[in-house]
């Protein structure tokens, strides 16, 4: 079970000490115009990730765009070929990296010492740094752009040789801003571990966690396991393309398929690393407005613990068609199809603890539920390439490309937006607008889905993506996507202008902003002060 | 230690054992390659022919390939297309190098063998692709190729594709593959 709120006289007390003598001794935090920079609070730093997420959503939405407008019609309009595999590439890159990643950072940074009771992180510095190693590798990313030769145009999954041999003198400082984000990455995962392990308030069991504290444990391990072995490939393309080591060149002994092997052992993991925290965010905003507590609670913890080890061995399910023997094909296809069980085991207990709930439909709710039922499109879609003699048809299509984004954009996208209508009452004090809240989600719902359902049928019909022309029977489909993709794009400024508004003013919430929350974070004041939870609250239960 | 730094170390030594396990794949891949005949791999030193009778109640095709990687001005041809054989049958089969670049080259063809389970079968006494090959310019050269496709090759396989990739040769590349390149030799 979810923790609940303490007994009211803790809630007076945890209120009355961050009001207390006790803050004094803490209140040497930086001001003034350092004071971001120098910042250790994890609530300043959550902001910091959530920022930059969002400022780079809105590039990589610029660059989305820039692919929609010249795949409006046939033929090439606007952009050259090479600047468009740019744009594919670097859309991709900066969504997965720059976007959907720190996006989460940025809610556990905020949130997991609030639901687990704990001060702040367990390494502020180090969690400062990891942060602000972000900015520097994404603006040494974007200037490629501007390089002599252009910025990375193979691909955000960057295949050698395409990568090594046939890549822009740029390649170079593309790995090193790789590297730069991969070091922040595992940097925030050594830290959210060491939190959750070590910083529990008393008496907070394992399994008393929130799911959203417990998938990112999960993810954090996740991180800490195949970060390196990202670090690892890139770092082999360094040398495969600056001292004239073979490790992916067949001409040297090499083998590109070498390189697709350890890619997609760290890739496959890492696609769930940007779906698993989103899983516990809607396990903790669904029981919220459903008004009953989440069903099949350890069942959802050992779910996404199977879901966490099932992907390790999936990997080759993104290499059906490089020549795989049959039984590698067939061991593959079936792992793949294994992972359906614990994902549906989740979406079964998400609708069964809507089962007669209390519903109520707030921004959140709206968006949550949207998760629920695109996530499992794309999950349907996913299980379609998982078989593998229809993988063949189906590899390097527009289905590929409406599958992945039917699980990012409504999956992983619309978490990180419900949970942030979830606790922006928590972080500003003031509720979000639901009025445009409601404009912003109908508008995405409608967007998002005529934006990427018609590149299911583009794709059947054999369309290869990252291509800027098209053959003519493609051209409606086309247009359909392009038109949703300007509704989604632009309609996230709504989001933007609900932000801003809540951050200035509104409805003003309590502590407990949604009725039917449980959790340990609506225990603090709203909005929540910089330090929280000095003194830790008491969960232990009374014996006997 | 407070406990903060206990499970910090534990995941740094979790995050060491995976960068060190991250460079073990390189030489597990090509272990594992070598084993089962993956990629064709195991296609590249010679071996002694399996004895034993002559399977001449079927036939396989063997088809030839050749393919030309950048840099390198030669042209390598099969005589033979693709022929017809017996398992357990050892066959000859002429190649001819051409270089019609204006100065010497060296230059190495590497095989590739689909498909994959087919590669463990079939044995090769006799290759040039065991060597790098030295080529004046305007030089012509045929040279032989002596295999057998043994007899317990799976029943399924009718057709084995041999693909040869001319690849050049430059001096750093040479040695660091020095051993690598010039094992075996004709047997």
């Amino acid at each position: 079970m979810a923790p609940k709120i303490p007994p009211k006289a803790r809630l007076e007390h945890s209120e009355s000490v961050t009001g207390g003598a006790a803050v004094d001794e803490h209140e040497h935090h930086p001001s003034g115009p350092l004071r971001w920079l120098l910042t250790t609070n994890h609530k300043e730093i959550g902001t910091l990730y959530l920022i930059f997420s969002l400022t780079m959503f809105l590039i990589g939405g610029v660059m989305a765009l820039v692919i929609r407008v010249e795949l409006f019609q046939p033929g090439l309009q606007l952009v050259r070929p090479e600047f468009f595999n740019q744009m594919t590439t670097m859309h991709g890159l900066i969504m997965v990296f720059g976007a959907v990643m720190p996006g989460f950072v940025g809610l556990a940074n905020w949130m997991v010492p609030l639901q687990i009771g704990a001060p702040d992180m367990a390494l502020p510095r180090l969690n400062n740094f990891s942060f602000w190693l972000l900015p520097v590798a994404f603006l040494l990313l974007l200037s490629t752009l501007l390089m002599p030769g252009g910025g990375p145009n193979f691909g955000w999954t960057f295949y050698a040789p395409l990568s090594t041999t046939y890549s822009p003198p740029s390649t170079t400082f593309f790995i090193l801003s790789l590297h730069m984000a991969g070091i922040s990455s595992i940097l925030g995962a050594i830290n959210i571990i060491a939190t959750i392990l070590n910083l529990r308030a008393p008496g907070m069991r394992l399994m008393d966690m929130t799911l959203f504290v417990w998938t990112w444990l999960i993810t954090a391990f996740l991180l800490i396991a195949v970060m390196p072995v990202l670090a690892g490939v890139i770092t082999m393309m360094l040398m495969d393309i600056n001292f004239g080591t073979s490790f992916f060149n067949a001409a040297g002994g090499g083998d590109p398929v070498l390189f697709q092997h350890l890619f997609w052992f760290f890739g496959h993991p890492e696609v769930y690393i940007m779906i698993l925290p989103a899983f516990g965010i809607i396990s903790i905003i669904v029981p919220t407005f459903a008004r009953k507590p989440l069903f099949g609670y350890a069942s959802m913890v050992y779910a996404t613990a199977s879901i966490a080890i099932l992907s390790f061995l999936v990997w080759a399910h993104h290499m059906f068609s490089v020549g795989l023997p049959l039984i590698a094909e067939l061991f593959f296809m079936y792992t793949t199809m294994l992972i359906a069980v614990p994902t549906g085991v989740k979406v079964f207990n998400w609708i069964t603890t809507l089962f007669r709930g209390s519903i109520t439909f707030e921004t959140p709710m709206l968006f949550s539920l949207a998760f629920i039922v695109l996530f499992t499109i794309g999950g349907f879609s996913g299980l379609m390439l998982a078989i593998a003699p229809a993988d063949f048809q189906y590899h390097d299509t527009y289905f590929v490309v409406a599958h992945f984004h039917y699980v990012l954009v409504p999956g992983a996208v619309f978490s990180i937006m419900a949970a942030v209508y979830y606790w922006l009452p928590k972080w500003t004090g003031h509720y979000p607008d639901e009025r445009i809240g409601r404009w912003h989600f109908w508008l995405s719902v409608i967007g998002v889905n005529l934006l990427f359902f018609p590149m299911h049928f583009a794709g059947l019909a054999g369309m290869p993506r990252r291509i800027p022309d098209y053959a003519l029977q493609f051209a409606d489909f086309n247009m359909a996507s392009s038109i949703g993709g300007f509704l989604f794009g632009f309609s996230q400024l709504l989001f933007v202008w609900v932000v801003i508004k809540c951050v200035r003013g509104g409805e003003t919430a309590p502590a407990k902003a949604w009725d039917g929350a449980t959790d340990l974070e609506w225990s603090v004041p709203s909005p929540a002060p910089l330090h929280t939870f000095e003194t830790p609250p008491d969960l232990r239960r009374v014996a006997g | 230690m407070t406990p903060v730094q206990r499970t910090v170390t534990k995941t740094l030594v979790a995050l060491v054992a995976m960068v060190g396990f991250t460079i073990a794949l390189v030489p597990l891949y090509d272990v594992f390659c070598q084993i089962t005949g993956l990629n064709g791999r195991a296609a590249s030193e010679p071996k002694a022919f399996a004895s034993g009778n002559v399977d001449e109640s079927r036939y396989v095709t063997v088809q030839f390939i050749t393919r030309k990687g950048s840099g390198l001005p030669w042209r390598l041809e099969a005589l033979d297309n693709q022929i017809r054989v017996h398992p357990g049958q050892a066959y000859e089969v002429d190649f001819v190098f051409t270089n019609y670049g204006k100065v010497a080259y060296r230059g190495r063809a590497v095989p590739s063998i689909s498909p994959g389970e087919a590669s463990l079968h079939l044995r090769k006494v006799t290759c040039f692709c065991f060597q790098e090959q030295r080529l004046e310019a305007g030089e012509r050269v045929q040279l032989p190729m002596v295999f057998q496709l043994s007899r317990d090759l799976p029943e399924s396989v009718h057709t084995v594709t041999l693909a040869y990739t001319l690849y050049p040769i430059t001096d750093h590349m040479a040695a660091s593959n020095n051993g690598a390149i010039s094992q075996g030799g004709d047997a």
